[in-house]
């Protein structure tokens, strides 16, 4: 729960967070020492005071991350979006057993997300039905780009993607996170090319398709596509961390994803444990879109738009009724007429 | 010629060849990590890049470009290029020494063509660099239908401030390689298939251009931040800088 300077509060959920494993123990290979690597040069766009050490980079725990993310980063839910990477890791870079384990221990507050790949074939469809009731999933981060053996990638138009999208709809899946950004790029670039994303969200209209890091860097041809289709979201995981060392840049993606997609398609992330939620929650709350920008654009800020960007947003595609968590949580309900008076 | 001079202009040559998601050369990036010329006039380059995992398509490119840029000059016999720490590094500096095209070098893992690439980046770069300086000019009072109209030479005849003149060149080094058989009337500023611009459409069209310049910021902006991290040494081994390039951007 983030509280304004004037008393508002807003209720926050963190579209995107990870738990992983990406110490030297769990590497199977080189790519595995690379991957946390390069994640760990990311980790540099954080303000200097919020640098972690290497080690704790690599493998953080269950407390840091109730610590970094509630306590300090003002979240009243996360979501789990995991990246299994079984090419790089012995456990996997995200641990599915290890994530639900945590999310019972805060069962309120935890939304443990799975994931599946269309190249396991009818194995996989079948895993897929055993771990959706398993665990209960409510949505999957799809990794497109994931290596497995000779292959460097797919695509969500891919036929047995198509299998999996059905079946995903099929066991009550609805969200979709789909990893369209930068960070590892494949062999064949098109792997993060966000075109996929319009077929697919034509076919599967009831599912909604959460494209995560906005395409960056195509936020053109992102926008274009969410523009036509409304199942389509824009999570916004990377681009938060801009808000720090490139606030007008930020400004102008954020004014730009507004114009498209309109306030309500658009879903706060920290990308912990890339970054700490703490100081991008409190830069943006304070954030102002430059003149010049509401100028070309018409678009601000106001409280309303941040309160859907921050909680709101995410609440509807997860069902969560704000009012209700808060009383359960022991919270009070965010300041607004209509969710006060749901709570009486 | 003294070592000096031809080391000078080895990293001159460097300086023509752009990364093409950002526009902008690869010494100026710091790429290039060493150039050393040996006894029998031999050209050897390392390059780094700011991940491990950055495209091997546009790796393979600007290795490729480097080597052309270099082999020009009259004194080279020969050029080595080096991609240093990158997942398909063996690969890459092989083909590229073997001067084979992307396709073989990655034998049924890719469809992409290089050429297509770099044809889709050199649109994009004329589009970026057209959005910098028509910005530029409507900041300083031109207006959109003047700006529409205007010939190639009437814009190279402009008055301009330092800050103009720079973003005019940067612009006009492109513009020939999209323009390739102008005429004295053809249009300073068209779209990148050479129509001409509409003034009542102005506004959205520089919007769209905005996009794509926004695009190659992003780019340029997480790899001067990931390889600044990479070679402060918080992940791999750090290369050895030899030295910073004077950097002479097209």
């Amino acid at each position: 729960m983030f509280t304004t300077k004037t008393g508002e509060n807003i209720f926050v959920i963190d579209g995107h967070t990870h738990l992983w494993d990406g110490s030297p123990a769990n590497q199977k290979n080189i790519h595995g020492k690379q991957f946390i690597d390069c994640f760990y040069d990311y980790h540099h766009l954080s303000p200097d005071s919020y640098i972690w050490p290497k080690e704790k980079f690599e493998r953080y725990t269950e407390e840091d991350f109730v610590k970094d993310v509630f306590e300090e980063g003002y979240a009243d839910v996360a979501i789990f979006n995991p990246q299994y990477l079984g090419e790089f890791y012995h456990n996997g870079f995200s641990n599915l057993k290890r994530n639900e384990a945590f999310r019972q221990q805060h069962p309120d507050r935890i939304i443990a997300n799975g994931f599946w790949d269309p190249r396991n074939g009818e194995n996989g469809l079948d895993l897929l039905e055993q771990d959706a009731k398993t665990y209960n999933w409510k949505g999957v981060k799809l990794y497109t780009a994931e290596w497995k053996g000779n292959s460097k990638g797919w695509k969500l138009t891919d036929p047995w993607a198509y299998r999996y999208l059905e079946k995903s709809q099929e066991l009550g899946i609805k969200n979709i996170h789909v990893h369209k950004g930068p960070t590892i790029r494949p062999l064949n670039m098109d792997a993060f090319d966000v075109g996929d994303v319009d077929d697919a969200a034509t076919t599967f209209p009831d599912l909604n398709f959460i494209v995560e890091h906005v395409g960056l860097p195509r936020l053109d041809d992102f926008c274009w596509i969410a523009v036509q289709e409304p199942n389509v979201y824009a999570g916004l995981a990377v681009v938060t961390a801009f808000i720090h060392r490139r606030p007008h840049y930020f400004g102008e993606i954020i004014a730009e994803l507004l114009s498209w997609l309109g306030p309500d398609r658009i879903l706060y992330s920290s990308d912990y444990g890339i970054w700490s939620p703490k100081w991008i929650v409190e830069e943006f709350m304070d954030f102002e879109l430059p003149a010049e920008i509401t100028a070309d654009t018409g678009q601000t800020l106001t409280l309303e738009v941040r309160r859907k960007i921050m909680g709101e947003n995410a609440a509807r595609l997860y069902n969560i009724d704000i009012a209700e968590r808060c009383k359960k949580l022991g919270l009070p309900v965010p300041g607004k007429p209509e969710a006060a008076a749901a709570a009486v | 010629m003294a070592d000096s001079n031809r080391t000078q202009g080895v990293w001159s040559a460097l300086g023509t060849v752009t990364d093409p998601e950002i526009d902008e050369s690869v010494t100026s990036l710091e790429f290039v990590t060493s150039v050393r010329i040996d006894s029998g006039n031999k050209v050897h380059i390392e390059f780094r890049l700011p991940t491990y995992w950055c495209a091997p398509n546009f790796a393979f490119l600007m290795a490729s470009d480097m080597r052309d840029a270099v082999a020009e000059l009259p004194w080279v016999e020969n050029v080595t290029v080096r991609l240093l720490d990158h997942f398909s590094a063996d690969l890459i500096n092989r083909s590229v020494a073997l001067r084979q095209d992307f396709r073989a070098a990655f034998p049924g893992e890719t469809d992409d063509d290089l050429g297509e690439i770099r044809e889709k980046f050199l649109g994009k770069a004329f589009e970026r660099r057209q959005e910098l300086l028509v910005r530029h000019l409507l900041a300083n009072g031109y207006s959109a239908t003047w700006i529409t109209r205007i010939s190639l030479q009437e814009l190279m005849y402009l008055p301009l401030g330092n800050e103009g003149a720079g973003l005019r060149n940067l612009y006009l080094f492109i513009w020939k390689k999209i323009h390739r058989e102008p005429t004295e009337k053809t249009l300073a500023f068209t779209t990148v298939d050479r129509n001409p611009l509409d003034p009542d459409t102005f506004r959205a069209y520089l919007r769209k251009l905005a996009s794509v310049r926004r695009n190659a910021e992003f780019n340029g902006f997480i790899c001067r931040s990931l390889l600044a991290a990479r070679n402060r040494g918080h992940s791999s081994d750090r290369p050895q800088r030899e030295r910073r390039a004077d950097q002479n951007l097209p």
